[in-house]
């Protein structure tokens, strides 16, 4: 049986096929383990993670990594419900598998993809990046994925497509925030990316994290991570990706225009109307005293990476 | 001598009500001292002392429609749960000065003077002052008419601290939604008796 290992494994140990096929049997069993404690009466636990071979990479942050533990269990996810942990809480019957994704639009190739097989297929990557929510705290997150790029190389996008629109999956019966009386947004939560910004080598998607496929709350089972955005730009358990013309609707700038812009790149600068921007407090640095308030870094750190993306762009009115 | 006895047990009952009102900020201080409020604990920490806060002046105004609607008079703890309210808002406050932004000043002050969410809640505060100040008898015997005008003051104060708990999340919530509805209806309850009962009441005086 599979353990858990810390992700910095060479290039050379990529799974094999073979060993990937028995990890689908693994997940099937955990599944069938998953059933019967729910029979047994015991509530059923979230979905168990399962180990991720993955290559290192350059990326990464040279910051204490925020404890699994946080990452796991402090997120917006609305479809799960509005407090921090309801996520963590209420995503026990999602299931994030299988998954297909489906990719079209402006593409030479339009395409679905089974998520597990694109898995096996591309290199799985460690990412270690900061994450700035808007709501200004931040966290530090390994992350495990690939390019968005090496998806929609295989697509093709033609001349004309200029963005990209991201979709999340709409599942009531399995998302209580998607049901009942209080839904604080319309479904699908919907997000966007200029293309320039879907291909920059940042820009991830993520199927993993600390080593491990994503916990329900963190979208599974795959989700998008640009990490010199705010956090709300991840959109989360994603069904679809279209190349697309002109600029795409965002849910939160659809819901509140003027605090939630299409960019919504980190900077320090330009404030929430309600809040400051200019600090953070990073999670699980500083626990109760001494609060940890950082200053917060112009596009979150990536300055050197992506201000070119916005060269000449008045970031003010762009926010 | 019921009279007394009855008095020695409001005592009782009074300071019964500082104690169990107090709970609720010293257990989420423990929580939060011994790493049991979760991922970011001071966030949890100010939040939970606020909206306690929120929920004292509600009960505060809920004394007056029990004794008019259903005929129970609490009136004799009033006093406690609208102190209880203004310690608790002292509390939020501080801990957004300290453990939340750590007494940095200069972005501090900017975010109280600029920023409607944060200044329609200190304002909150500002206007519980005098109210806890002059809320011991002998206030009370001073100010005459003038303290019940004086005191008409929570109204606006838990008006802007609706205001301000609406405006500190990005959606309504439920919670939100249950606690906003509650100060709504309190104060509808008390505009909609203005109105009706001015008339009577000045034949009367």
């Amino acid at each position: 049986m599979p353990t858990y290992r810390p992700p910095a494994i060479p290039a050379s140990e990529i799974t094999p096929r073979s060993v990937y096929l028995r990890r689908r049997e693994f997940m099937g069993f955990m599944a069938g383990a998953g059933v019967m404690l729910g029979v047994g009466g015991a509530r059923a636990e979230a979905p168990a993670t399962v180990p991720l071979k993955t290559v290192p990479s350059p990326f990464k942050v040279d910051e204490p990594l925020t404890p699994r533990e946080d990452v796991t269990t402090y997120n917006n996810f609305y479809e799960f419900g509005t407090d921090k942990a309801d996520p963590s809480r209420h995503s026990g019957d999602f299931k994030p598998r299988p998954w297909t994704i489906t990719v079209d639009g402006l593409v030479g190739k339009p395409q679905t993809f089974d998520v597990d097989k694109l898995m096996a297929e591309l290199p799985i990557e460690e990412r270690i990046y900061r994450m700035r929510c808007v709501e200004a705290w931040s966290m530090v997150i390994p992350w495990n994925g690939f390019p968005l790029k090496a998806l929609l190389d295989k697509v093709e996008p033609l001349g004309s497509a200029k963005y990209v629109a991201f979709e999340t999956v709409v599942r009531p019966e399995e998302m209580p925030g998607q049901s009942g009386y209080f839904q604080p947004m319309p479904w699908p939560y919907v997000e966007g990316l200029r293309l320039d910004e879907a291909l920059h080598p940042l820009t991830i998607l993520a199927v993993g994290l600390y080593g491990e496929t994503l916990p329900n709350q963190n979208g599974a089972p795959i989700r998008l991570v640009v990490p010199w955005k705010y956090g709300f730009k991840g959109i989360k358990s994603i069904v679809r990706i279209s190349l697309v013309e002109t600029q795409p609707p965002n849910s939160w700038n659809s819901l509140q225009g003027s605090e939630y812009g299409f960019y919504a790149n980190v900077n320090p600068e330009v404030d929430h109307p309600r809040w400051s921007q200019a600090t953070e407090r990073r999670i699980g640095e500083s626990g109760f005293f001494g609060s940890g308030r950082r200053p917060t870094l112009m596009f979150n750190g990536y300055a050197d990476e992506v201000a070119s993306l916005y060269a000449g762009m008045d970031l003010r009115a762009n926010y | 001598m019921a009279g007394e006895r009855s008095a020695v047990v409001d005592n009782i009952a009074g300071w019964g009500i500082y104690v169990v009102g107090f709970i609720p900020a010293v257990s989420s201080f423990w929580l939060g001292a011994t790493g049991g409020l979760g991922a970011d604990p001071v966030r949890t920490f100010e939040q939970t002392l606020g909206l306690w806060a929120l929920r004292f002046l509600i009960l505060t105004l809920a004394i007056t429609p029990l004794r008019q609607l259903a005929g129970i008079n609490l009136l004799r703890f009033r006093r406690a749960l609208g102190l209880l309210a203004f310690w608790y808002v002292a509390m939020h406050f501080s801990v957004y000065l300290t453990l939340d932004r750590g007494l940095i000043w200069s972005t501090i002050v900017p975010d109280i003077v600029r920023r409607p969410f944060i200044t329609l809640g200190f304002a909150s505060l500002v206007l519980l002052v005098p109210l806890a100040v002059t809320s011991n008898r002998l206030s009370i015997r001073r100010l005459g008419k003038n303290w019940r005008r004086l005191h008409r003051l929570v109204y606006v104060a838990v008006s802007l601290a609706a205001i301000h708990y609406f405006l500190a999340t990005k959606v309504l919530d439920p919670t939100q939604a249950i606690h906003i509805g509650l100060v709504v209806l309190l104060l509808g309850y008390r505009l909609v008796r203005a109105l009706l009962v001015r008339r009577p009441e000045r034949r009367a005086a």
